[in-house]
Protein backbone atom coordinates (compact mmCIF):
# COMPACT_ATOMS: atom_id res chain seq x y z
CA UNK A 1 0.00 0.00 0.00
CA UNK A 2 1.33 3.41 -0.97
CA UNK A 3 2.01 5.91 1.81
CA UNK A 4 -0.05 9.07 1.93
CA UNK A 5 2.25 12.09 1.99
CA UNK A 6 2.57 15.58 0.61
CA UNK A 7 4.95 14.11 -1.96
CA UNK A 8 2.19 11.70 -3.06
CA UNK A 9 -0.23 14.60 -3.53
CA UNK A 10 2.27 16.43 -5.74
CA UNK A 11 3.02 13.27 -7.70
CA UNK A 12 -0.68 12.57 -8.25
CA UNK A 13 -1.30 16.18 -9.24
CA UNK A 14 0.95 15.56 -12.26
CA UNK A 15 -0.99 12.51 -13.43
CA UNK A 16 -4.63 13.49 -12.96
CA UNK A 17 -4.88 11.63 -9.64
CA UNK A 18 -4.95 8.31 -11.46
CA UNK A 19 -2.57 6.59 -9.05
CA UNK A 20 -4.65 6.54 -5.85
CA UNK A 21 -5.38 2.95 -4.86
CA UNK A 22 -8.37 1.58 -2.95
CA UNK A 23 -7.86 2.17 0.76
CA UNK A 24 -8.74 -1.42 1.66
CA UNK A 25 -9.24 -4.65 -0.26
CA UNK A 26 -12.43 -6.69 -0.75
CA UNK A 27 -10.94 -10.20 -0.52
CA UNK A 28 -12.58 -13.59 -1.02
CA UNK A 29 -13.23 -14.97 2.48
CA UNK A 30 -11.14 -17.86 3.75
CA UNK A 31 -12.72 -20.94 5.39
CA UNK A 32 -11.02 -20.30 8.72
CA UNK A 33 -9.30 -17.49 10.59
CA UNK A 34 -7.42 -17.30 13.88
CA UNK A 35 -9.65 -14.48 15.07
CA UNK A 36 -13.01 -13.31 13.74
CA UNK A 37 -14.30 -9.94 14.86
CA UNK A 38 -17.99 -9.20 14.33
CA UNK A 39 -18.61 -5.53 13.60
CA UNK A 40 -16.41 -3.26 11.46
CA UNK A 41 -17.02 -0.08 13.39
CA UNK A 42 -14.33 1.90 15.16
CA UNK A 43 -13.98 -0.50 18.11
CA UNK A 44 -13.93 -3.64 15.94
CA UNK A 45 -11.36 -2.27 13.50
CA UNK A 46 -9.20 -0.85 16.30
CA UNK A 47 -9.25 -4.27 17.99
CA UNK A 48 -8.09 -5.88 14.73
CA UNK A 49 -5.39 -3.24 14.23
CA UNK A 50 -3.87 -3.68 17.70
CA UNK A 51 -4.08 -7.48 17.39
CA UNK A 52 -1.77 -7.13 14.41
CA UNK A 53 0.38 -4.27 15.66
CA UNK A 54 0.87 -5.25 19.32
CA UNK A 55 0.48 -9.03 19.18
CA UNK A 56 1.43 -10.05 15.64
CA UNK A 57 -1.88 -11.80 14.94
CA UNK A 58 -2.86 -10.98 11.37
CA UNK A 59 -4.95 -13.98 10.29
CA UNK A 60 -8.02 -11.96 11.22
CA UNK A 61 -11.39 -11.27 9.59
CA UNK A 62 -13.65 -8.37 10.48
CA UNK A 63 -17.27 -9.04 9.48
CA UNK A 64 -19.73 -6.22 8.91
CA UNK A 65 -23.42 -6.60 8.09
CA UNK A 66 -23.71 -3.17 6.49
CA UNK A 67 -20.85 -0.97 5.44
CA UNK A 68 -17.69 -0.14 7.32
CA UNK A 69 -18.16 2.53 9.99
CA UNK A 70 -21.85 2.91 9.15
CA UNK A 71 -23.18 2.43 12.67
CA UNK A 72 -22.46 4.61 15.66
CA UNK A 73 -18.93 5.37 14.40
CA UNK A 74 -20.56 7.49 11.70
CA UNK A 75 -23.33 8.83 13.92
CA UNK A 76 -21.67 10.36 16.97
CA UNK A 77 -20.72 13.93 17.82
CA UNK A 78 -16.96 13.14 17.71
CA UNK A 79 -16.07 14.37 21.20
CA UNK A 80 -12.85 13.09 22.78
CA UNK A 81 -12.20 13.58 26.50
CA UNK A 82 -11.04 11.56 29.50
CA UNK A 83 -12.18 13.56 32.54
CA UNK A 84 -13.97 10.66 34.21
CA UNK A 85 -14.37 10.20 37.94
CA UNK A 86 -13.60 6.51 38.51
CA UNK A 87 -10.04 5.19 38.19
CA UNK A 88 -10.72 2.35 35.71
CA UNK A 89 -12.63 4.73 33.39
CA UNK A 90 -10.01 7.46 33.59
CA UNK A 91 -7.32 4.87 32.81
CA UNK A 92 -8.91 3.50 29.64
CA UNK A 93 -10.27 6.82 28.36
CA UNK A 94 -6.94 8.58 28.98
CA UNK A 95 -5.10 5.74 27.23
CA UNK A 96 -7.47 6.29 24.35
CA UNK A 97 -7.08 10.07 24.31
CA UNK A 98 -3.32 9.79 24.40
CA UNK A 99 -3.36 7.32 21.51
CA UNK A 100 -5.45 9.80 19.51
CA UNK A 101 -2.61 12.33 19.86
CA UNK A 102 -0.37 10.38 17.46
CA UNK A 103 -2.92 8.24 15.68
CA UNK A 104 -2.84 10.18 12.41
CA UNK A 105 0.91 9.50 12.16
CA UNK A 106 0.56 5.85 13.26
CA UNK A 107 -2.15 5.14 10.72
CA UNK A 108 -0.73 7.44 8.03
CA UNK A 109 -4.27 8.79 7.72
CA UNK A 110 -5.41 12.30 8.63
CA UNK A 111 -7.93 11.89 11.44
CA UNK A 112 -8.18 15.67 11.89
CA UNK A 113 -7.67 15.21 15.63
CA UNK A 114 -8.25 18.63 17.09
CA UNK A 115 -7.45 18.96 20.81
CA UNK A 116 -9.35 22.21 21.09
CA UNK A 117 -10.43 21.69 24.68
CA UNK A 118 -13.61 20.32 26.24
CA UNK A 119 -15.59 22.30 28.78
CA UNK A 120 -18.31 20.79 30.95
CA UNK A 121 -20.45 23.55 32.41
CA UNK A 122 -21.43 23.52 36.07
CA UNK A 123 -24.88 25.09 36.31
CA UNK A 124 -26.03 23.98 39.75
CA UNK A 125 -24.31 23.87 43.15
CA UNK A 126 -24.25 20.07 42.94
CA UNK A 127 -22.44 20.19 39.65
CA UNK A 128 -19.90 22.67 41.03
CA UNK A 129 -19.09 20.26 43.84
CA UNK A 130 -19.17 17.26 41.50
CA UNK A 131 -16.76 18.78 38.98
CA UNK A 132 -14.37 20.06 41.64
CA UNK A 133 -14.27 16.51 42.94
CA UNK A 134 -13.67 15.16 39.42
CA UNK A 135 -10.85 17.68 38.87
CA UNK A 136 -9.17 16.44 42.06
CA UNK A 137 -9.72 12.79 41.11
CA UNK A 138 -8.23 13.54 37.68
CA UNK A 139 -5.18 15.16 39.33
CA UNK A 140 -4.58 11.91 41.25
CA UNK A 141 -5.10 9.85 38.08
CA UNK A 142 -2.64 11.98 36.12
CA UNK A 143 -5.30 13.34 33.76
CA UNK A 144 -4.74 17.08 33.32
CA UNK A 145 -8.04 18.87 33.95
CA UNK A 146 -8.92 21.95 35.96
CA UNK A 147 -11.95 23.62 37.45
CA UNK A 148 -12.33 27.08 35.92
CA UNK A 149 -14.29 30.21 36.85
CA UNK A 150 -17.20 31.70 34.85
CA UNK A 151 -14.89 34.51 33.66
CA UNK A 152 -12.51 31.94 32.15
CA UNK A 153 -15.52 30.18 30.57
CA UNK A 154 -16.59 33.43 28.92
CA UNK A 155 -13.02 34.06 27.83
CA UNK A 156 -12.74 30.63 26.17
CA UNK A 157 -16.21 30.72 24.65
CA UNK A 158 -17.53 34.27 24.20
CA UNK A 159 -20.93 33.24 22.77
CA UNK A 160 -22.01 31.73 26.12
CA UNK A 161 -24.67 33.49 28.14
CA UNK A 162 -23.40 33.18 31.73
CA UNK A 163 -26.46 34.59 33.48
CA UNK A 164 -29.07 32.23 32.00
CA UNK A 165 -32.42 32.75 33.70
CA UNK A 166 -32.81 29.16 34.89
CA UNK A 167 -29.26 27.84 35.06
CA UNK A 168 -26.49 30.46 35.27
CA UNK A 169 -22.98 29.21 34.49
CA UNK A 170 -21.15 28.85 37.83
CA UNK A 171 -17.92 27.39 36.48
CA UNK A 172 -16.71 24.48 34.38
CA UNK A 173 -14.52 21.41 34.28
CA UNK A 174 -11.94 22.11 31.59
CA UNK A 175 -9.80 19.55 29.79
CA UNK A 176 -7.47 21.43 27.47
CA UNK A 177 -6.30 18.32 25.58
CA UNK A 178 -9.81 17.04 24.89
CA UNK A 179 -11.37 17.83 21.54
CA UNK A 180 -12.76 16.28 18.41
CA UNK A 181 -11.65 14.13 15.47
CA UNK A 182 -13.09 13.15 12.11
CA UNK A 183 -15.19 10.12 13.01
CA UNK A 184 -15.33 8.39 9.61
CA UNK A 185 -11.60 8.82 9.15
CA UNK A 186 -10.96 6.86 12.35
CA UNK A 187 -12.75 3.82 10.89
CA UNK A 188 -11.21 4.31 7.45
CA UNK A 189 -7.69 4.79 8.79
CA UNK A 190 -7.85 1.62 10.89
CA UNK A 191 -9.44 -0.33 8.01
CA UNK A 192 -6.68 0.73 5.62
CA UNK A 193 -3.94 -0.38 8.01
CA UNK A 194 -5.70 -3.67 8.81
CA UNK A 195 -6.02 -4.41 5.10
CA UNK A 196 -2.33 -3.56 4.66
CA UNK A 197 -1.44 -6.14 7.34
CA UNK A 198 -3.35 -8.76 5.32
CA UNK A 199 -6.50 -8.87 7.44
CA UNK A 200 -9.83 -9.43 5.69
CA UNK A 201 -12.57 -6.82 6.04
CA UNK A 202 -15.76 -8.44 4.80
CA UNK A 203 -18.66 -6.05 4.31
CA UNK A 204 -22.31 -6.99 3.75
CA UNK A 205 -21.64 -10.14 5.73
CA UNK A 206 -24.29 -10.53 8.38
CA UNK A 207 -23.75 -13.01 11.18
CA UNK A 208 -26.84 -15.18 11.51
CA UNK A 209 -25.66 -17.76 14.02
CA UNK A 210 -22.81 -18.59 16.37
CA UNK A 211 -21.31 -22.06 16.03
CA UNK A 212 -20.13 -23.63 19.27
CA UNK A 213 -19.29 -27.12 20.47
CA UNK A 214 -19.09 -28.22 24.11
CA UNK A 215 -19.23 -24.62 25.28
CA UNK A 216 -16.34 -23.65 22.99
CA UNK A 217 -16.48 -21.32 20.04
CA UNK A 218 -16.19 -22.85 16.57
CA UNK A 219 -17.15 -20.05 14.20
CA UNK A 220 -20.06 -18.08 12.88
CA UNK A 221 -22.78 -18.70 10.33
CA UNK A 222 -23.30 -15.80 7.95
CA UNK A 223 -25.65 -14.85 5.14
CA UNK A 224 -23.14 -16.42 2.73
CA UNK A 225 -21.78 -19.53 4.41
CA UNK A 226 -19.99 -20.48 7.62
CA UNK A 227 -16.69 -18.97 8.71
CA UNK A 228 -14.66 -20.91 11.25
CA UNK A 229 -12.37 -19.37 13.84
CA UNK A 230 -10.34 -20.13 16.97
CA UNK A 231 -11.41 -16.97 18.75
CA UNK A 232 -14.43 -14.74 18.26
CA UNK A 233 -14.96 -11.19 19.43
CA UNK A 234 -18.37 -9.50 19.29
CA UNK A 235 -18.13 -5.72 18.87
CA UNK A 236 -21.57 -4.71 17.67
CA UNK A 237 -22.71 -2.01 20.15
CA UNK A 238 -26.51 -1.65 20.02
CA UNK A 239 -26.99 -5.09 18.49
CA UNK A 240 -24.95 -6.98 21.11
CA UNK A 241 -28.15 -8.38 22.63
CA UNK A 242 -29.09 -10.11 19.38
CA UNK A 243 -25.60 -11.65 19.00
CA UNK A 244 -25.53 -12.76 22.64
CA UNK A 245 -28.86 -14.51 22.11
CA UNK A 246 -27.29 -16.48 19.22
CA UNK A 247 -24.47 -17.44 21.56
CA UNK A 248 -26.96 -18.47 24.25
CA UNK A 249 -26.13 -15.91 26.92
CA UNK A 250 -27.73 -12.71 28.16
CA UNK A 251 -26.13 -9.32 28.69
CA UNK A 252 -26.97 -6.54 31.15
CA UNK A 253 -27.73 -4.17 28.28
CA UNK A 254 -30.62 -2.15 26.96
CA UNK A 255 -30.53 -0.56 23.51
CA UNK A 256 -31.93 2.94 23.12
CA UNK A 257 -31.85 5.62 20.45
CA UNK A 258 -29.55 8.61 20.94
CA UNK A 259 -29.92 11.57 18.62
CA UNK A 260 -27.69 14.26 17.22
CA UNK A 261 -28.20 17.08 14.75
CA UNK A 262 -26.19 19.65 12.82
CA UNK A 263 -27.02 23.17 11.80
CA UNK A 264 -26.34 25.00 8.56
CA UNK A 265 -22.67 26.04 8.29
CA UNK A 266 -21.81 29.43 9.75
CA UNK A 267 -18.59 31.40 10.26
CA UNK A 268 -16.37 30.28 13.18
CA UNK A 269 -18.02 31.20 16.47
CA UNK A 270 -16.63 28.71 18.98
CA UNK A 271 -13.33 26.84 19.06
CA UNK A 272 -14.01 24.60 22.06
CA UNK A 273 -16.46 21.80 22.84
CA UNK A 274 -19.10 22.79 25.38
CA UNK A 275 -21.22 20.28 27.28
CA UNK A 276 -24.07 21.34 29.52
CA UNK A 277 -25.22 18.26 31.39
CA UNK A 278 -27.85 19.85 33.61
CA UNK A 279 -29.86 21.11 30.68
CA UNK A 280 -28.87 18.13 28.47
CA UNK A 281 -27.21 19.62 25.46
CA UNK A 282 -23.73 19.81 24.02
CA UNK A 283 -22.30 21.59 21.06
CA UNK A 284 -19.14 22.08 19.03
CA UNK A 285 -18.42 23.60 15.64
CA UNK A 286 -17.13 21.38 12.86
CA UNK A 287 -14.42 22.45 10.46
CA UNK A 288 -17.13 22.96 7.84
CA UNK A 289 -18.82 25.47 10.17
CA UNK A 290 -21.81 23.36 11.14
CA UNK A 291 -22.81 23.43 14.79
CA UNK A 292 -22.77 19.78 15.91
CA UNK A 293 -25.37 19.24 18.62
CA UNK A 294 -26.18 16.28 20.83
CA UNK A 295 -28.70 15.71 23.58
CA UNK A 296 -30.43 13.08 25.67
CA UNK A 297 -31.34 9.52 24.77
CA UNK A 298 -34.84 8.09 24.63
CA UNK A 299 -36.08 6.33 27.74
CA UNK A 300 -37.34 3.21 26.01
CA UNK A 301 -35.79 0.28 24.11
CA UNK A 302 -35.54 1.06 20.45
CA UNK A 303 -33.76 -0.28 17.34
CA UNK A 304 -35.07 2.21 14.79
CA UNK A 305 -32.04 4.56 14.54
CA UNK A 306 -34.30 7.57 14.96
CA UNK A 307 -35.42 9.15 18.19
CA UNK A 308 -38.43 10.95 19.60
CA UNK A 309 -38.98 14.44 18.30
CA UNK A 310 -39.48 16.02 21.71
CA UNK A 311 -35.83 15.24 22.58
CA UNK A 312 -34.64 17.47 19.74
CA UNK A 313 -36.93 20.18 21.04
CA UNK A 314 -35.58 19.81 24.60
CA UNK A 315 -31.97 19.83 23.45
CA UNK A 316 -32.35 22.86 21.23
CA UNK A 317 -34.39 24.72 23.86
CA UNK A 318 -31.67 24.28 26.46
CA UNK A 319 -28.92 25.29 24.05
CA UNK A 320 -30.74 28.49 23.13
CA UNK A 321 -30.72 29.42 26.80
CA UNK A 322 -26.96 28.94 27.04
CA UNK A 323 -26.12 30.16 23.51
CA UNK A 324 -28.74 32.78 22.56
CA UNK A 325 -27.11 33.34 19.16
CA UNK A 326 -28.09 29.87 17.91
CA UNK A 327 -31.80 30.69 18.11
CA UNK A 328 -31.96 31.76 14.45
CA UNK A 329 -29.96 28.82 13.10
CA UNK A 330 -31.59 26.36 10.75
CA UNK A 331 -30.92 22.69 11.37
CA UNK A 332 -29.69 20.68 8.40
CA UNK A 333 -29.81 17.07 9.47
CA UNK A 334 -30.88 14.96 12.41
CA UNK A 335 -30.11 11.29 12.97
CA UNK A 336 -30.14 8.59 15.61
CA UNK A 337 -27.86 5.77 16.63
CA UNK A 338 -28.61 2.70 18.74
CA UNK A 339 -26.54 2.79 21.91
CA UNK A 340 -26.19 -0.09 24.36
CA UNK A 341 -26.55 1.07 27.94
CA UNK A 342 -25.37 -0.91 30.95
CA UNK A 343 -26.67 -0.47 34.48
CA UNK A 344 -23.61 1.47 35.67
CA UNK A 345 -23.07 3.31 32.34
CA UNK A 346 -19.62 1.75 31.97
CA UNK A 347 -18.61 -0.54 29.11
CA UNK A 348 -18.08 -4.30 29.06
CA UNK A 349 -14.78 -5.74 27.81
CA UNK A 350 -14.97 -9.32 28.85
CA UNK A 351 -14.83 -13.02 28.30
CA UNK A 352 -18.26 -14.61 27.89
CA UNK A 353 -19.75 -17.91 29.11
CA UNK A 354 -18.64 -19.37 25.76
CA UNK A 355 -14.95 -20.32 25.77
CA UNK A 356 -12.81 -18.19 23.40
CA UNK A 357 -15.72 -15.88 22.71
CA UNK A 358 -15.07 -12.30 23.82
CA UNK A 359 -17.26 -9.24 23.89
CA UNK A 360 -16.72 -5.50 23.75
CA UNK A 361 -19.94 -3.55 24.21
CA UNK A 362 -21.91 -1.27 26.52
CA UNK A 363 -20.15 1.96 25.55
CA UNK A 364 -23.56 3.58 25.61
CA UNK A 365 -23.49 7.23 24.69
CA UNK A 366 -19.70 7.66 24.83
CA UNK A 367 -17.95 5.14 22.62
CA UNK A 368 -16.22 7.27 19.99
CA UNK A 369 -13.64 8.78 22.32
CA UNK A 370 -12.71 5.31 23.53
CA UNK A 371 -12.01 3.67 20.17
CA UNK A 372 -8.17 3.40 20.32
CA UNK A 373 -8.00 2.49 24.02
CA UNK A 374 -10.83 0.01 23.74
CA UNK A 375 -9.22 -1.64 20.72
CA UNK A 376 -5.89 -1.78 22.56
CA UNK A 377 -7.41 -3.41 25.66
CA UNK A 378 -9.63 -5.81 23.71
CA UNK A 379 -6.76 -6.96 21.48
CA UNK A 380 -4.68 -7.66 24.61
CA UNK A 381 -7.52 -9.75 26.03
CA UNK A 382 -8.02 -11.75 22.82
CA UNK A 383 -4.29 -12.40 22.33
CA UNK A 384 -3.60 -13.49 25.93
CA UNK A 385 -6.97 -15.09 26.63
CA UNK A 386 -7.19 -12.99 29.80
CA UNK A 387 -8.05 -9.33 30.27
CA UNK A 388 -5.10 -7.05 30.95
CA UNK A 389 -4.99 -4.20 33.50
CA UNK A 390 -6.99 -1.81 31.30
CA UNK A 391 -9.83 -4.20 30.53
CA UNK A 392 -10.12 -6.35 33.66
CA UNK A 393 -12.28 -3.93 35.73
CA UNK A 394 -14.84 -3.95 32.89
CA UNK A 395 -15.61 -7.69 33.02
CA UNK A 396 -19.14 -9.08 32.96
CA UNK A 397 -18.58 -10.48 36.44
CA UNK A 398 -18.75 -7.05 38.00
CA UNK A 399 -22.54 -7.19 37.90
CA UNK A 400 -22.58 -10.42 39.89
CA UNK A 401 -19.94 -9.20 42.32
CA UNK A 402 -21.47 -5.75 42.81
CA UNK A 403 -18.20 -4.15 41.68
CA UNK A 404 -19.69 -1.37 39.58
CA UNK A 405 -17.82 1.40 37.85
CA UNK A 406 -20.50 3.94 38.48
CA UNK A 407 -20.20 6.69 35.91
CA UNK A 408 -23.92 7.39 35.63
CA UNK A 409 -23.62 10.08 38.28
CA UNK A 410 -20.14 11.24 37.34
CA UNK A 411 -20.76 11.64 33.65
CA UNK A 412 -24.46 12.41 33.53
CA UNK A 413 -26.01 11.57 30.20
CA UNK A 414 -23.96 13.67 27.87
CA UNK A 415 -20.79 12.18 26.46
CA UNK B 1 -43.85 10.36 19.08
CA UNK B 2 -45.53 7.28 20.55
CA UNK B 3 -49.25 7.36 21.30
CA UNK B 4 -49.92 5.24 24.37
CA UNK B 5 -53.19 4.21 25.90
CA UNK B 6 -53.48 4.39 29.68
CA UNK B 7 -55.71 1.45 30.66
CA UNK B 8 -56.74 3.19 33.90
CA UNK B 9 -57.72 6.57 32.43
CA UNK B 10 -58.78 4.89 29.19
CA UNK B 11 -57.13 7.77 27.38
CA UNK B 12 -54.80 7.84 24.41
CA UNK B 13 -52.00 10.31 25.16
CA UNK B 14 -48.66 11.36 23.75
CA UNK B 15 -45.41 9.81 24.92
CA UNK B 16 -44.39 12.98 26.81
CA UNK B 17 -47.12 12.29 29.40
CA UNK B 18 -45.50 8.99 30.28
CA UNK B 19 -42.32 7.64 31.81
CA UNK B 20 -40.73 4.48 30.41
CA UNK B 21 -39.90 1.88 33.05
CA UNK B 22 -38.14 -0.93 31.16
CA UNK B 23 -38.87 -4.64 30.90
CA UNK B 24 -42.08 -5.87 32.54
CA UNK B 25 -42.91 -9.08 34.41
CA UNK B 26 -39.52 -9.39 36.09
CA UNK B 27 -39.77 -11.77 39.02
CA UNK B 28 -38.69 -10.12 42.26
CA UNK B 29 -36.07 -12.09 44.20
CA UNK B 30 -36.18 -12.76 47.91
CA UNK B 31 -33.64 -12.95 50.71
CA UNK B 32 -32.80 -16.61 50.04
CA UNK B 33 -32.11 -16.15 46.32
CA UNK B 34 -28.63 -16.86 44.95
CA UNK B 35 -26.18 -14.22 43.67
CA UNK B 36 -26.87 -15.43 40.14
CA UNK B 37 -30.62 -14.90 40.56
CA UNK B 38 -30.05 -11.45 41.99
CA UNK B 39 -27.75 -10.54 39.13
CA UNK B 40 -30.35 -11.44 36.53
CA UNK B 41 -33.13 -9.78 38.53
CA UNK B 42 -31.18 -6.53 38.79
CA UNK B 43 -29.29 -6.35 35.50
CA UNK B 44 -29.98 -9.02 32.85
CA UNK B 45 -32.51 -7.60 30.44
CA UNK B 46 -34.20 -9.09 27.38
CA UNK B 47 -33.48 -6.21 24.99
CA UNK B 48 -35.25 -7.96 22.06
CA UNK B 49 -35.15 -6.78 18.47
CA UNK B 50 -38.90 -7.25 18.15
CA UNK B 51 -41.77 -7.40 20.65
CA UNK B 52 -40.93 -5.86 24.02
CA UNK B 53 -43.29 -6.13 26.97
CA UNK B 54 -42.52 -3.09 29.08
CA UNK B 55 -43.65 -0.92 31.98
CA UNK B 56 -44.85 2.64 31.60
CA UNK B 57 -46.07 5.14 34.17
CA UNK B 58 -48.79 7.67 33.39
CA UNK B 59 -46.59 10.32 35.02
CA UNK B 60 -48.58 13.45 34.19
CA UNK B 61 -51.97 11.71 34.43
CA UNK B 62 -53.19 9.23 37.02
CA UNK B 63 -49.63 8.37 38.04
CA UNK B 64 -50.25 4.62 37.80
CA UNK B 65 -47.98 1.99 36.28
CA UNK B 66 -49.20 -0.23 33.46
CA UNK B 67 -47.78 -2.56 30.80
CA UNK B 68 -47.42 -2.07 27.06
CA UNK B 69 -46.55 -4.52 24.24
CA UNK B 70 -44.51 -2.66 21.64
CA UNK B 71 -42.21 -3.53 18.77
CA UNK B 72 -38.71 -2.10 19.16
CA UNK B 73 -38.18 -2.41 15.39
CA UNK B 74 -41.31 -0.73 14.01
CA UNK B 75 -42.45 1.09 17.19
CA UNK B 76 -45.91 -0.43 16.63
CA UNK B 77 -47.96 -0.72 19.82
CA UNK B 78 -49.96 -3.93 20.29
CA UNK B 79 -51.94 -2.70 23.28
CA UNK B 80 -51.61 -1.81 26.94
CA UNK B 81 -52.91 -3.61 30.01
CA UNK B 82 -53.05 -3.48 33.77
CA UNK B 83 -49.88 -3.98 35.80
CA UNK B 84 -51.75 -6.33 38.16
CA UNK B 85 -51.00 -9.33 35.91
CA UNK B 86 -48.22 -11.92 35.74
CA UNK B 87 -48.15 -12.28 31.94
CA UNK B 88 -49.62 -10.52 28.90
CA UNK B 89 -53.40 -11.21 28.62
CA UNK B 90 -54.81 -13.33 25.76
CA UNK B 91 -56.13 -10.31 23.87
CA UNK B 92 -52.67 -8.70 23.72
CA UNK B 93 -51.02 -11.96 22.66
CA UNK B 94 -53.62 -12.44 19.90
CA UNK B 95 -53.00 -8.88 18.75
CA UNK B 96 -49.26 -9.52 18.49
CA UNK B 97 -49.76 -12.88 16.75
CA UNK B 98 -51.95 -11.25 14.12
CA UNK B 99 -48.84 -9.39 12.92
CA UNK B 100 -46.16 -11.80 14.11
CA UNK B 101 -47.50 -15.38 14.13
CA UNK B 102 -44.10 -16.70 15.28
CA UNK B 103 -44.03 -14.72 18.51
CA UNK B 104 -44.95 -16.41 21.77
CA UNK B 105 -44.69 -15.40 25.40
CA UNK B 106 -41.62 -16.93 27.09
CA UNK B 107 -42.20 -20.68 27.57
CA UNK B 108 -45.82 -20.83 26.40
CA UNK B 109 -46.58 -21.92 22.84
Amino acid sequence: MKRYSSFAIVREAFRNHSGWKRAWASPIPKKKYDVVIVGAGGHGLATAYYLGKNHGITNVAVLEKGWLGGGNTGRNTTIIRSNYLQDPSAAIYEKSRSLYEHLSQDLNYNLMFSPRGVMMLAQTEHEVRGYKRTAMANALQGVPTEYISPEKVKDLCPIINLSGPRYPVLGALWQARGGTARHDAVAWGYARKCSEMGMHILQQKEVTSIISKNGKIGGVGTNSGDILCDKLCIVVAGHSGALAEMGGFRLPLESVALQALVSEPIKPVMDVVVMANTVHGYMSQSDKGEMVIGGGADGYNNYTQRGSFQHIEETVRSLIETFPMVSRLKMLRQWGGIVDMTGDRSPIISKTPLENCFINCGWGTGGFKAIPGSGWATAEMIANGEAGPLASPFSLNRFKEGRFIDESVAAGVAH
Amino acid sequence: MLLLNCPYCNLSCEETEFLAGGQAHIKRQSIDSSDQEFESYLFARKNPKGVHIERWQHLYGCGKWFHVARSTVTLEIFGSYSAQTLSPPKKIRANINKKLPEWHWENSK
